[in-house]
């Protein structure tokens, strides 16, 4: 059933005032700080209006008094889920400005680390997902796993949260001798429990009727307010950066064999051992943004086998970052990467002659993604707003400049 | 995308409102004048072969140095400059539009500049124009809803400027 069946049911059975509920700030789909001000007519939602801005650490000023490699600890702390994702973006940015080569391994060790956290990330975003419809294990299975990749991701740079591990011109370290193997062991056992996930959720009575047709998102639209990542492709358009994108970070995955998650022709491709779309689902909705991050882990673990192969052949050091007030030259750069929430623009401008950029500016895909909350609440019942901010997989650090 | 060729076309089709083009940066960008900005900016997402559908990101880099002994040495006027990142989902090609503004409409400090809204192109740069707004003082006209969106409704000044200096007090709130 859709949106606009559900609001004309209602309308026709009850009547009630027009109220203005605050949702939030604290509630549990974001991670943070979101609120939410929806105008509702007894269930039905006529209005959500998002208020953001309740962190502003001033991050974007903070890069404009920093050298780039000062600022990468920064970049952690805005999608503190995918700190490593974070951390490549604004690398490969001022390596572009630079003109900066990497030698080989540097490469594959970027890809495995990315990846990595992109399954810590979707783990997050899944099991969340499930919390804010009301099931509490798979929050915790996700999170088992989330442990062990976290425990990967300690062992090369020291921390669980904020890495700054990747750094302009290659990383702060090379990966430790049997880290290999054990993430390796990791991914064997990792990857016989994903079906448990799609048991608990993907195909669970409560969980569909839940997620399907709400909060339905058309490409056009998707594309009209510059959503991207799962999002975007949940909507059905083939885009992803790690393909389409730029020829400095594209070239990354140079050699890997990897598929884009994407509903293709009333299916989606290859991957028949994992469920089927349900009958009620609409391109576009609820639960096809889930699922697009579900079959997106099983790319990420096909990625990092690829690069431990790579990795183990590959020639080289694992690069010199760059020092810490490496002059900027006069120029500007701008660089998109694929985070595991979409899109993740870092714009570095210098004027030349300093190490310090004029302005370090971050486009952040969660930003655009809250956008079209408005409309995609719009009808839906107050129920239904939990099912469609969680679907969008919001950071709030990420939205804050 | 942006080359020379391209540049030269979009010059006789727009005449005087592509300002100028720097093709050496690591990214090329387009210079279009305030006035044609919603015009080329239409054409460049409406006409097929450069498809333009997707919007990146806006944002404002302020080129003013409070320190005088660094302004005499800069090479550059103070002025403002907007850019706007698009790319294009469909020819996987991206594409820099950039506007040059005054820091201060008319030159009356606190005036701030003013440039025609794109969200009727681009429903995102609703989003992305408020910000702008909010953080770095650009006035978008035509823009229906523009607000702070991240700073509080009251705050004085845009802090993204670069002589932007944060308030003693906010609301009893110690600031500096």
């Amino acid at each position: 059933m859709s949106n606009a069946n559900h609001s004309e049911i209602i309308e026709l059975d009850v009547r009630t005032d027009e109220m203005l509920v605050n949702m939030g700030p604290q509630h549990p789909s974001t991670h943070g700080v979101l609120r939410l001000v929806l105008r509702t007519d007894g269930e039905v939602v006529s209005e959500a209006v998002p208020h953001i801005g309740y962190l502003h650490r001033c991050a974007e000023k903070i890069g404009e008094n920093l050298t780039p490699r000062q600022f990468v600890p920064y970049t952690d702390r805005m999608d503190y889920l995918a700190g490593m994702n974070m951390n490549l973006g604004w690398s490969l940015a001022v390596e572009k400005l630079l003109n900066y080569d990497l030698p080989e391994k540097v490469r594959h060790t970027r890809v495995m680390i990315a990846e990595l956290n992109r399954i810590a990330s979707h783990l997050v975003g899944m099991g969340t997902y499930g919390l804010d419809l009301g099931t509490f294990s798979p929050f915790l299975y996700a999170f088992r796993e989330r442990e062990k990749i976290l425990d990967l991701l300690e062992w090369v740079c020291g921390a669980r949260l904020t890495y700054s591990y990747i750094t302009p011109g290659g990383v702060t370290a090379d990966l430790p001798s049997d880290w290999i193997d054990k993430c390796s062991q990791f991914l064997d056992q990792f990857e016989p429990q994903i079906p448990d996930y799609h048991t608990l959720l993907t195909t669970n009575a409560i969980f569909i009727k839940r997620t399907t047709g709400i909060g339905i998102m058309s490409a056009d639209m998707a594309i009209a307010y510059g959503c991207s990542g799962p999002v975007l492709r949940g909507s059905g358009v083939d885009h992803d950066l790690r393909r389409d994108g730029e020829p400095r970070y594209t070239s990354m995955y140079e050699g890997y064999e990897f598929e884009v998650i994407v509903e293709k022709s009333g299916s989606y491709p290859k991957d028949q051992v994992y469920p089927t779309v349900p009958d009620e689902a609409v391109l576009g909705d609820c639960w096809h943004r889930f699922y697009v991050r579900m079959l997106e882990v099983i790319q990420a673990i096909k990625l990092i086998r690829q690069g431990m192969d790579f990795y183990r052949k590959a020639s080289g050091d694992w690069g010199t970052p760059i020092k810490l007030a490496t002059k900027l030259p006069q120029g500007e750069a701008y660089l998109e990467t694929e985070c595991p929430r979409g899109q993740m623009g870092f714009y570095v401008v210098s004027d030349g002659g300093d190490s310090i950029p004029r302005r370090a500016r971050a486009r952040s895909s969660c930003f655009s993604n809250l956008s079209v909350v408005e409309e995609l609440c719009r009808g839906g019942l107050i129920a239904d707003i939990p099912a469609i901010v969680g679907s969008l997989d919001i950071v709030m650090g990420e939205i804050d400049r | 995308m942006i080359d020379e060729t391209f540049i030269e076309k979009l010059k006789q089709r727009f005449g005087e409102k592509i300002s100028g083009a720097n093709l050496e940066n690591v990214d090329p960008w387009i210079e279009v004048s305030p006035a044609g900005l919603v015009e080329v900016c239409r054409y460049l997402k409406e006409e097929p072969a450069i498809a333009f559908d997707y919007l990146n990101s806006i944002c404002v880099v302020d080129y003013c140095e409070t320190d005088p002994k660094k302004a005499a040495k800069a090479k550059w006027q103070p002025h403002l400059e907007v850019v706007y990142h698009v790319s294009s989902i469909r020819h996987k090609t991206t594409g820099v539009i950039k506007v040059m503004l005054p820091r201060w409409k008319d030159d009356v400090e606190g005036n701030i500049p003013e440039l025609p809204s794109v969200a009727s192109i681009w429903r995102t740069a609703d989003w992305h124009e408020r910000e702008a707004y909010d953080l770095s003082g650009v006035l978008f006209v035509g823009h229906h809803n523009l607000r702070r969106i991240l700073c509080p409704e009251d705050w004085v000044g845009h802090p993204l400027r670069k002589d932007y200096e944060m308030p003693l007090e906010y609301h009893g709130i110690r600031g500096r």
